[in-house]
């Protein structure tokens, strides 16, 4: 332990590469700067892709055929809770606050975001929390014959998570973990607001600020307003579980419904915090590689924040099934519809981005394509169990597995994958290989489209969801089978792409700052950008100060 | 290879058909159509169905012209080979063009809006007449306790509904209440579904047009055996229908044959959760068992009622069914053979 501070933990990233392997781990672990952070968040992020990934492959290996024994009811009830929860809270999340951390500082020109170190604080909560749901499989095991890993479903509806029917740990575990990585979310939706409200550069107003900080910031309201409902019925169930509250415990007069509204109302704006983020990216992709600028920059932002307000007044239409009233049912068919409207003008205003471009066809130009269509194909299914009637046979069932999954894959995962092929080189200095990522898109869309596509035929032929198995001649068992083989092309894609990360990592072409010739501010900085980003904090004119500077006789700043 | 191949597929194959035993339920399922949404047999699934190709109409419509311009602009303003370089004219936006894709999926909406509430008042709001018949529906982990208040019969997993005669319907409405925690009831042909939560009452009807078998099954995650809390909608002319009635509303016939099994049913923990009307049983937490060999299926669908089934059930009903509540009996041989010897004169 020689030596000040200064010459362990050397500040530069020039110094970096020379530390020994511990010393350069501390420095990750002990980093307060936004890009580490954002990779760590994203790096995690992809960690649990892959093991939620795993999961899902078992999955689809026991219902590959009728009757499968591969895996027993209680493993499998535990491998889809656990793939859900994965997927939203150690994926979704976190890769997406990992690019919000990495590029809204970059985009708006400043040195780092506003509170440094409660964004460290938000990552090694969230860290901590998402190994705790994992620790479940060792810890959750209370009684004899208790489970270890949560079994109750993503959503965990009450009373099945009651004491009465959740014996041991295991959902203790689902509830501690979710907790800590919505106080995660929570800081850094609290510092990103924060950052696009205080740190822009200099000439940045905000109708100048790039899209993807628009909704950067939209998101984060939607975090404050929609994780503390979760957050206290979490609190509430503990109390259920730990010293007798009857919130939800029907045996003693509690209310099943209750848990129900209290999870929708997060849990809905969640998907909507969710896809917002590829709204984002698209928003920045698109027109880079349609050479045009975003068509109704204004628009594109009234209507994110419009998705915003109006996804606050959906959450019961996950409950049209559980007898609400006439009205009430009428009221959040309304209002769930309503959502398609600015939807519908983010799609058109993209098309309108590209019409009348010179669209290339690199590989995040490919995943944003393909997200295009699949974001339009789930925004219409979602309209249709938008129709409260029409909801009542397909709620619960494979049509809506496949709805959500044309969201969360289709849409997000498209859309992350886009972003990382896009922000790979900035955020390293090397380009990701162009070929294999065509592997990558290409293997990934088929088997999308293979397991997903088939699995809307499956619920609307009676298939509910969450079942580890089904019987024989009920006409399920080609669709199944299909969908299990596109699971399988899904993953081989995925192998494409870790190929294509860790070859790239070593020895990628390099990137340069601008490889895509780019606009916003970020490909000003150097790739990867030092620690301080700008070594002269940037002064711009207009919504593409890249722009202006590649085009000094027609700047964007003559028509904004 | 070719000699590898079978080895190989053995080796793939011998987990997923580990539980291929299907108890008969392949060939019962095969005999009865698919329970697919779109071919309704009933009042409320015929409201959905008709609102429901009204939706994908429109959706498909909305399909076909918004993908459309996205694969006409994709390949028309593709960068072609050879091209100049130079950036393309910059459009930021246009006021009455935003208008006019605001305006329009307003106006679909709308449409559509229209549509859904009108189907919610019908199929939700609808009055029940006097001549219908009412059946509680309570759900358990997992099971259907089916019970007819009115007619004084209980039974399980199998609802006997009359069949509704259009020009004077006679629509059964069902009062759905659970026992543990919550399940959904689902029939896709005959409506949609209805959740059935503790603490708590919920309604749902159904009028059956047409005789049959209906297949449905629990559609809300509801723990281990989710997956095989089936059920099955059976719907037979009236005259049938009362028979039916008739023959479950009487006690079980004492047979001297079967004494010993008898004895064993009322001497082991069967009696803790089953009702055998007529006898000492009385437990309520299983199927009621007055009228078991009345039942095409055990185990809320989980294998055919036969006596082989039956027999193993008994032994052991995690064998058909992992996680079932019901314990493993630890009968010796000719008890469990007497037993059920006495279990199938229960008609």
């Amino acid at each position: 332990m020689a030596g000040s501070i200064e010459q362990r933990i050397p500040l530069g990233a020039e110094g970096a590469a020379s530390l020994p392997f511990l010393d350069r781990i501390h420095e990750w672990v002990v980093t307060v700067d936004h890009k580490r952070l954002g990779l760590m968040y994203i790096a995690g992020g992809l960690v649990f892709f892959i093991v939620a990934g795993l999961q899902a492959m078992t999955i689809r290996l026991q219902l590959a055929v009728p009757n499968a024994g591969l895996v027993p009811p209680d493993m499998f009830n535990r491998l889809m809770t656990m793939h859900g929860t994965t997927m939203v809270f150690l994926v979704g999340m976190p890769i997406l606050t990992g690019f919000f951390n990495y590029l809204v500082p970059l985009m708006i020109g400043a040195r780092d975001l506003a509170f440094p170190r409660l964004n460290a604080f938000g990552f090694w909560i969230w860290l901590f929390g998402s190994l705790l749901l994992y620790f479940s499989y060792i810890g959750g095991n209370g009684l004899y014959g208790a489970g270890s890993a949560p079994d109750v479903g993503w959503f965990a509806y009450a009373p099945l998570t009651e004491r009465a029917f959740s014996r041991g740990n295991s959902t203790d575990y689902w509830i501690l973990s979710i907790f800590l990585t919505s106080v995660g979310s929570t800081a850094t939706s609290i510092n990103l607001i924060a950052t696009a409200f205080s740190m822009r550069c200099e000439g940045m107003t905000l109708r100048k600020m790039p899209v993807l900080v628009w909704l950067a910031v939209v998101v984060s309201f939607m975090m404050l307003i929609a994780l503390p409902p979760l957050a206290a019925a979490q609190v509430m169930l503990l109390l259920d579980r730990f010293i007798g509250a009857h919130f939800f415990d029907t045996q003693a007069g509690g209310s099943a419904v209750l848990w129900q509204h209290f999870f929708w109302i997060f849990g809905h704006p969640e998907v909507y915090i969710l896809v917002i983020p590829a709204f984002a990216f698209a928003s920045e992709i698109i027109p880079v590689f349609s050479r045009k600028v975003i068509f109704g920059y204004e628009v594109m932002v009234a209507a994110s924040a419009g998705i915003a307000f109006i996804s606050m007044s959906v959450w019961a239409h996950h409950m049209f099934a559980v007898g609400m009233t006439p009205a009430g049912n009428a009221f959040f068919a309304t209002s769930s519809m309503l959502v398609g409207v600015p939807t519908g003008i983010k799609i058109f205003n993209w098309i309108g981005t590209m019409w009348g471009g010179k669209i290339r066809f690199k590989v995040p130009m490919l995943f944003a394509i393909a997200f295009l269509l699949q974001f339009l194909i789930a925004g219409l299914t979602g309209i249709m169990v938008a129709v409260a009637p029409f909801d009542w046979q397909l709620t619960d069932t494979y049509f809506v597995v496949a709805h959500f999954h044309y969201v969360l894959v289709g849409a997000i995962v498209f859309m992350i994958f886009a972003a990382i092929y896009y922000w790979f080189p900035k955020a390293t200095g090397r380009m990701l290989s162009q070929q294999l990522g065509k592997w990558h898109f290409w293997l990934f869309f088929i088997g999308f489209h293979l397991t997903f596509d088939t699995m809307h035929f499956a619920g609307l032929h009676g298939m509910p969801r969450r079942i580890f198995t089904y019987q024989p001649g009920r006409g399920l068992e080609t669709l199944n089978l299909v969908e299990s083989i596109g699971a399988f092309v899904q993953a081989l894609g995925i192998l494409f792409f870790v190929i294509n990360v860790v070859s790239s990592l070593r020895s990628g072409e390099p990137a340069g700052n601008d490889p895509w010739d780019a606009w916003t501010l970020e490909w000003a900085a150097a790739s990867p950008p030092p620690p301080y980003n700008f070594a002269e904090l940037p002064v711009i004119g207009s919504r593409r100060p890249l722009w202006d500077l590649k085009h000094p006789e027609d700047p964007d700043s003559k028509y904004e | 290879m070719k000699r590898w191949l079978p080895i190989l597929l053995g080796l793939v194959g011998t987990p997923l058909v580990a539980l291929a035993n299907d108890w008969g339920m392949g060939d019962s399922n095969a005999k009865i159509p698919p329970p697919t949404i779109f071919s309704p047999v009933s009042t409320p699934a015929n409201e959905i169905n008709t609102v429901a190709y009204f939706t994908i109409v429109i959706c498909a419509v909305i399909f076909v012209i918004v993908a459309g311009l996205i694969v006409y602009s994709i390949i028309r303003f593709r960068e072609r080979p050879g091209d100049d370089g130079r950036e393309p004219a910059q459009v930021y936006g246009s006021n009455p063009i935003e208008f006019a894709w605001t305006t329009v999926p307003v106006l679909i909406v709308f449409v559509l809006i229209l549509t859904t509430v009108r189907t919610i008042y019908s199929v939700q709001a609808a009055p029940r007449p006097p001549d219908s018949i009412l059946v509680r529906v309570i759900g358990h982990q997992w099971w259907w306790e089916f019970r007819y208040p009115e007619l004084g019969v209980v039974t399980a997993n199998e609802l006997h509904v009359p069949l509704s005669d259009p020009a004077h319907p006679t629509p059964t409405f069902l009062d759905l209440e659970s026992a543990d925690v919550a399940h959904s009831f689902w029939v896709p042909r005959l409506a949609g579904k209805t959740d059935v939560i503790p603490n708590r009452k919920n309604q749902m009807w159904i009028d059956p047009y047409q005789p049959g078998t209906y297949l449905g099954q629990c559609a809300e995650y509801c723990g281990t055996e989710h997956a095989l809390m089936l059920l099955r909608v059976i719907v037979e002319p009236r005259p049938d229908f009362d028979r039916w009635i008739a023959a479950q509303k009487q006690p079980s016939v004492g047979d001297s044959s079967v004494d010993h099994g008898r004895q064993i049913f009322e001497t082991t923990a069967c009696v803790n959760c089953h009702v055998v009307q007529g006898t000492a049983a009385e437990g309520r937490f299983g199927p009621d068992l007055t009228h078991l060999m009345a039942r095409e299926t055990i185990g809320a669908g989980a294998a055919m009622n036969t006596p082989e089934n039956l027999k193993i059930w008994v032994h052991n009903p995690s064998v058909v069914k992992p996680g079932a509540l019901m314990p493993p009996m630890n009968l010796s041989e000719k008890d469990l053979d007497d037993l059920v010897a006495y279990l199938i004169t229960l008609r």
